[in-house]
């Protein structure tokens, strides 16, 4: 298939594998963090590791939109739902992360009037067609999503739709970069940029790690062709000594980023003093709440959301996952209290989260399939 | 921007969910429950340990979690699974229902018989290909057919919601005609209820069928071994695509109809052309993932295909790259896996090509002694992964 199959040539990764291995200095170990969940799903989908020689260590980034969502927050969204009239609208991956009262889907069989959207849109055209019901969307997700939830909203403005607002749970990615950078737990040798984030945002945000934290960023794309040549990218760097920010997914991402995208979110959203992040604390200025000028369309002016806080449960590593302290394996719970089917962690729900790809797709030792693979 | 972690009010909140107290008082229990076996010393848990310790919970008893029956549990995945084993197989248990195969195999007076019901809510009624009346008829005769029986006789009970147009009532049933006589099979008994309107999404159907067993052969997913082939028999998840796209929601055109046909021609051509059949399975809902996860959950054993081999049409692979799906997910209404013995592999894909529904019949893998209980991938990247049970439907990615 054109556009699919060149990104996944085997023959082209032996190739790059054979070139990132002989850049390693022999005993050297390298971490390199995937910041993106979107990432992290194409390795374990396309079992990339097999390719990398033992002294690269991928680490899993927080770019895992479902993932960073406090239970919290997922409580407030069920008592909006839960609101008389409201009909909430969520995308396919938040429907089964836990609150502290079940999921979504678990109040949609409550009775609940909880419906499941592939995008913004179809949450106005149930709005149109419900015009004695006050729609709700559940916008979640970094500056990947946050261009559609912001056209909705110009949109519904135009519209004068009266009946639609948006729960706002938009976060960016650099404040939690910037975290990670700073947590004491963790040696990191260089990050794979998270390339849908940055066809929104450009490449220039991620400039203060390679020049102030002296870290190789190279912005890359999501077959596994472009993971492994990003790594390879990264390597170059690391073995000349360089920390640059790099574009290898350039066929997308303009290094300025997509102006009319930053553009809309400017005008119907501001940065929120601080947003709780699953696992990562309070962060300052990482969020995005609706702006004065569109508080009818913002659920958290209309309904009064009760601003729950829900300490996550004591056995969950998921802030340890995130920052990429812990591997999802090294979790107390992982695999047993904590499985996709019974999540106790976020990290366990979205297929980009860490701990439900390495479940769902990786769950052998390098040695297992070596062994596989001779049979 | 500084990370002022644990500066805001993160106290602990109101009492924690229930069921998170439960699935960890499980977990400790499990944990604690294994005095004698040998713990690593601190600081030594290694990721096999670890892969062991998962092993085992996956093996426990199947129980319900959840208070109310939510969509995962009719999706196919692990919830269905879940739902089957520790609500009706524990309720009805009898050693016929056991193996929870397609159809249950019984012996009437000296006759070996096969019996199956499935119900049909498929939405919307009318898609390319077919319609809800054909593949009721389709799915029961092909339930039977990957029994090793052939179909006789199907009932089909309706449940018509207040409102619904007669005309398409009519269309349906002629389908079912269409369909019957294709399969050789007469519709003889049948059932018909009325509900309100809003009770019901038009109409559902359930056809229920019982078929002869004229041969000697033992099928059943349990047989395999190791050396076994595995193969399907045509391209994979047009149904299911087929169903998606035609809901009109995710505004994509592609050209794919269902598959939805009778299987019982081409299962009796297979089985006289080898006797080295072990196992036949109608990879409806779930895919042909999920069979083969059955294939190594009831026999023991491991399972490796490879995705270069594993026939899908490029519409369906183009629109499963953009949902963000996996066709080995996705549901057939006509395609069957079959597992032969080593030596059967060829004469049966040759049986199955020369057939009009199995003309791209293919080898898609092997039956391995290791890691017994595990489905594991080649990828066409030239990677290896696991392809697991799903869990609930396969929801979309957002990004």
């Amino acid at each position: 298939m054109r556009f699919v199959d060149e990104f996944r040539d085997a023959d082209t990764a032996h190739a790059l594998s054979a070139k990132i291995t002989a850049l390693c200095e022999p005993g050297r170990q390298y971490k390199l963090m995937e910041v993106c969940g979107g990432h992290t799903h194409t390795i374990y989908k396309h079992g990339l590791e097999d390719y990398l020689p033992e002294q690269i260590t991928l680490v899993h980034g927080p770019g895992c939109p479902v993932c960073v969502i406090p239970m919290g927050r997922v409580d407030d969204a069920m008592a909006l739902a839960a609101e008389p009239d409201v009909i909430m609208t969520s995308f396919g991956d938040m429907m089964r992360v836990p609150g502290s009262n079940g999921s979504f889907f678990d109040a949609k069989a409550r009775g609940t009037d909880i419906r499941m959207v592939y995008s913004p849109l179809d949450s106005l055209k149930i709005a149109r067609k419900n015009p004695d019901k006050r729609v709700v969307f559940m916008a979640i997700g970094f500056e990947t999503t946050a261009p559609s939830t912001a056209m909705t909203v110009l949109r519904a403005a135009a519209e004068g739709l009266a009946n639609f607002s948006i729960f706002c749970n938009h976060v960016t990615i650099v404040p939690a970069i910037k975290a990670i950078l700073d947590s004491p737990d963790l040696r990191l040798d260089g990050f794979l940029g998270p390339g849908h984030v940055s066809t929104v945002i450009g490449c220039r945000p991620y400039e203060f790690i390679a020049r102030d934290y002296g870290k190789p960023v190279v912005v890359a794309g999501f077959e596994p062709l472009d993971i492994l040549q990003s790594i390879y990218m990264l390597m170059l760097q690391l073995s000349e000594g360089r920390s640059e920010v790099e574009n290898q997914y350039s066929r997308v991402v303009p290094w300025n980023g997509n102006t009319v995208a930053l553009r809309a979110i400017g005008e119907t959203m501001e940065l929120r003093p601080y947003f709780e992040w699953r696992g990562l604390g309070f962060i300052s200025h990482s969020a995005l709440g609706v702006r004065e000028q569109y508080a009818a369309f913002d659920a958290e002016r209309l309904f009064a959301v009760p601003g729950v806080r829900v300490a996550d449960p004591k056995a969950c590593q998921c802030g340890e996952v995130l920052k990429g302290v812990l591997k999802p394996w090294e979790c107390k719970v992982f695999g047993t209290a904590c499985t996709p089917e019974t999540p106790i962690g976020t990290c366990m729900v979205s297929p980009e989260g860490a701990c439900a790809a390495y479940y769902n797709y990786g769950r052998l030792t390098r040695q297992r399939v070596k062994e596989a693979s001779q049979t | 921007m500084t990370a002022d972690r644990g500066a805001g009010p993160a106290q602990a909140g109101p009492a924690q969910a229930g069921w998170v107290q439960e699935a960890l008082r499980v977990h400790d229990e499990q944990e604690h429950g294994r005095r004698g076996s040998p713990q690593p010393a601190p600081g030594t848990v290694r990721e096999d340990l670890v892969l062991e310790r998962i092993d085992r919970a996956r093996r426990s008893r199947p129980r319900i979690r959840e208070e109310r029956i939510t969509m995962a549990h009719g999706a196919g995945g692990k919830a269905t699974q879940t739902l089957i084993e520790a609500m009706f197989l524990d309720g009805f248990s009898n050693p016929l229902l056991q193996p929870l195969e397609d159809a249950a195999r019984l012996e009437v007076s000296g006759a070996r018989l096969a019996l199956t019901t499935d119900s049909y809510v498929v939405s919307p009624l009318f898609f390319p290909g077919g319609n809800i009346g054909d593949l009721a008829v389709n799915g029961t005769v092909n339930d039977l057919s990957t029994s090793g029986a052939s179909p006789l006789y199907l009932s089909a009970g309706f449940i018509l919601e207040e409102g619904f147009e007669v005309r398409d009532l009519g269309k349906i049933v002629a389908s079912m005609r269409e369909a019957a006589d294709a399969a050789g099979v007469q519709v003889v008994t049948g059932d018909t209820k009325v509900v309100e309107r809003g009770k019901a999404d038009g109409c559902y159907i359930n056809t229920a069928g019982v078929g002869l067993i004229s041969h000697d052969l033992d099928l059943g997913v349990a047989s395999a071994r190791p050396g076994d082939a595995i193969i399907v028999s045509g391209p994979i998840g047009d149904h299911g695509i087929t169903i998606m796209l035609a809901r009109g929601e995710l505004d994509i055109e592609a050209d794919v109809t269902s598959d939805t046909a009778p299987l019982n021609g081409l299962v009796a051509g297979l089985l006289a052309a080898t006797p080295g059949v072990r196992a036949l399975r109608d990879a409806t809902r779930g895919g042909v993932a999920t069979i083969l996860n059955e294939i190594a959950r009831s026999a023991g054993v491991g399972v490796l295909v490879r995705e270069n081999d594993i026939p899908v049409r490029t519409e369906v692979r183009g629109a499963s790259e953009l949902l963000g799906i996996d066709p080995m997910y996705v549901a057939c209404e006509g395609r069957l896996v079959a597992v032969t013995a080593p030596e059967a592999a060829g004469p049966a894909l040759d049986a199955l090509r020369a057939h009009p529904l199995g003309g791209a019949a293919a080898i898609i893998g092997q039956v391995t002694a290791d890691p017994p209980g595990i489905v594991q991938l080649k990828t066409a990247f030239g990677g290896t992964r696991i392809v697991d049970l799903l869990v609930g439907d396969p929801l979309p990615r957002i990004c």
